[in-house]
């Protein structure tokens, strides 16, 4: 398996636009998460505001035209990256924290933990992640923290098993053991000499998983079953205005639009950096 | 995690060890430890779904019937579910009646004293409607994932594997959802050639309307087959640079026997596992599919169910749901091992 050959330290923005995949990733990103901070404040009317008439077309002042309640469209989408990338995003923070967590307990300590993982992995992946989601939402609602939790409850394992595959790897190194042999604690051996050596399996796999959370979280919305009305949300936008496809489109096209854009930009950026991480270890 | 933790123990102490003893061949081994595991992780998936359709606060009495229920209709529709027994004793008796197809009575039905409240007997159509959808994506996933992804990895650079690989990887990465509706924009909006929705009527097969199928087919085909052929196609890249190839090509066998006879059979076994993973992704995609066209599946039940807070619906649609992505699992396995014989002495 790939060691990192890319300490911590030397991961810089210029991994990812050495190639063309990455440097559209990259911009494609950046422009989102822009849209996402600072549309709003430029949206023309108020997202959950009525303006005129439902499913009215593109026209002067409404240039998305309006949604299925008559409310405009590119207000709402403007809106509606907040929810999509806030939400994601802090699914998949979690998911690194609790999956490093336990992976680096795993491997580096290898003891009862171990086995324990091991098998709650297996567990998880023998669900449909959606199918978790929803037993989620049945037991507990579907508050924007059950949808946060739900997620990173369906991807913590994936990261947990690369982070103790890469530990157990990097921890019988000489380094390590020297490490030990000079009586440092378990917690500066993993953040000085074993952090730094798995992080690059770790990152290769970050941009996967955050186009995942978006996926799942924007999937249970869509059904209906996560953020509710009027809340402007790209997955929910699409299935409310499914019956005014044929009025006006864009209600429908403009939501699925940047949705589509968001996940190929985050696999482009990931793509580009596990190419990177390709070339310094020698692998095609 | 401690049920979890000791069906783990289960799982790898107890089908190896009367095994061993009796029979010693590898292969059955195999076979019966592949069951085993798979029977055990059944068992922990309906504890879990019935912990999670049980953890609400209140009951699915309560739930169904709303704060304001008086006592005694409570206290009935409690008695017609069975919830005043005990959760352990609960969680036997709907395990034991799966056994016998015995999904209970949904607690919505129950509530407004519907007569058909049999879960049974309401499940089966939804059931065979997601084969059907299933059965007819299956048909066409597995030659279009094996032939494009074997032609984008011999043509690996070259302009007909890009053709092939940049549509996949954008069409494997984007959710089901937005794959559909786009489909719904382009075919019903735009060229007005196919049906946005795939409604039947009860009773009504989906083969009597199949035009209505092409999309539904089509949303779940772009994700799964998308996926599937960049995983054949860099099965297929490292194979052709194996020595057994190269050895093959020197010795001045013809190229077409090379691909198809040493080649192909060797790229095909890690195939088995990917287009497993394929219909492993269908069991969830169809859940969101046949809401984007409104086809009557299992998918649309079981999000009525939650949608309805109809707990005993939800445990049913889930163990079903969950059963089947484990015994695809299992197959796939046992497929696996007897494909490769290396395998079957490896992992005894």
């Amino acid at each position: 398996m790939t060691t990192t050959a890319l300490p911590l330290r030397r991961w810089r923005f210029a991994v990812v636009v050495h190639d063309w995949g990455g440097r559209v990733g990259v911009i494609l990103l950046l422009a989102i998460i822009v849209v996402a901070i600072f549309g709003p404040a430029f949206a023309p009317h108020p997202s959950t505001a009525t303006v005129g008439i439902p499913g009215l077309g593109p026209s002067p002042g409404y240039p998305l035209g309006l949604d299925f309640l008559g409310r405009d469209v590119l207000s709402r989408t403007l809106d509606g990256g907040r929810s999509t990338l806030l939400l994601g995003g802090s699914a998949t923070l979690i998911t690194y924290v609790i999956g490093m967590g336990v992976g680096l307990a795993a491997g580096h300590k290898r003891s009862w933990i171990d086995p324990v993982l091991m098998r709650s992995v297996d567990v998880v992946l023998s669900f449909p992640a959606l199918l978790i989601m929803l037993l989620a939402v049945t037991a507990f609602g579907n508050s924007r923290v059950v949808l946060v939790s739900a997620t990173a409850l369906v991807l913590f394992p994936g990261v947990a098993r690369i982070v103790r595959t890469a530990t157990v790897e990097v921890a019988t190194r000489a380094y390590v053991e020297a490490a030990v042999v000079r009586a440092e604690g378990s917690f500066a051996i993993i953040r000085r000499e074993i952090l730094p050596n798995v992080a690059g399996p770790i990152i290769a796999d970050l941009g996967i998983r955050f186009s995942w959370a978006i996926i799942l979280i924007a999937s249970v919305n869509y059904l209906g079953l996560g953020l509710q009305p009027p809340t402007a949300d790209w997955g929910l936008m699409i299935s409310e205005n499914r019956s005014i496809i044929t009025s006006n489109p864009w209600a429908v096209m403009a939501p699925a639009l940047m949705l589509a854009l968001l996940i190929v930009a985050v696999n482009l950026v990931g793509d580009s950096y596990v190419r990177q991480l390709g070339h310094s270890t020698g692998k095609p | 995690m401690a049920i979890v933790s000791k069906a783990a123990e289960m799982a790898t102490q107890a089908p190896s060890f009367d095994v061993a003893r009796s029979v010693p061949h590898p292969a059955v081994r195999f076979v019966v430890r592949r069951l085993g595991i798979g029977l055990v992780t059944l068992l922990v998936a309906s504890i879990l779904i019935f912990i999670a359709t049980n953890i609400l606060p209140g009951n699915a009495a309560v739930v169904v019937l709303g704060r304001g229920a008086t006592p005694s209709v409570l206290h009935h529709l409690e008695n017609e579910l069975g919830l005043d027994r005990s959760v352990v004793v609960r969680y036997l008796s709907w395990l034991g009646g799966m056994l016998h197809a015995n999904f209970g009575h949904s607690a919505v039905a129950e509530a407004e004293g519907r007569p058909d409240s049999s879960i049974s007997a309401t499940i089966g159509s939804p059931l065979a409607d997601s084969a059907i959808l299933a059965a007819l994506t299956t048909l066409l996933l597995i030659p279009l994932t094996l032939v494009l992804g074997v032609l984008a990895g011999l043509f690996a650079g070259r302009k007909l594997d890009h053709a092939i690989s940049i549509p996949a990887l954008i069409m494997s990465g984007l959710p089901e959802f937005v794959t559909g509706t786009a489909l719904i924009f382009v075919f019903f909006t735009e060229l007005n050639i196919l049906p946005p929705v795939a409604l039947l009527s009860p009773g009504e097969s989906p083969f009597s309307n199949l035009k209505a199928l092409i999309l539904p087919v089509s949303t779940l085909l772009a994700v799964a087959v998308g996926a599937g052929i960049r995983q054949v196609r860099s099965g297929m890249i490292e194979v052709l640079q194996r020595d057994f190839v190269r050895f093959a090509r020197l010795n001045g066998i013809a190229e077409r026997r090379v691909i198809l006879r040493y080649a192909l059979r060797n790229a095909l076994a890690p195939s088995v596992q990917i287009i497993a993973q394929n219909l492993q992704y269908l069991v969830g995609g169809i859940i969101i599919v046949e809401s984007v066209f409104t086809y009557p599946g299992i998918g649309t039940y079981l999000v009525n169910a939650v949608t309805a807070r109809d707990v005993t619906e939800v445990q049913a649609a889930a163990v079903i749901l969950a059963a089947v992505y484990i015994v695809i699992n299992i197959i796939a396995d046992l497929i696996v091992v007897f494909l490769v014989p290396k395998l079957r002495t490896a992992m005894s």
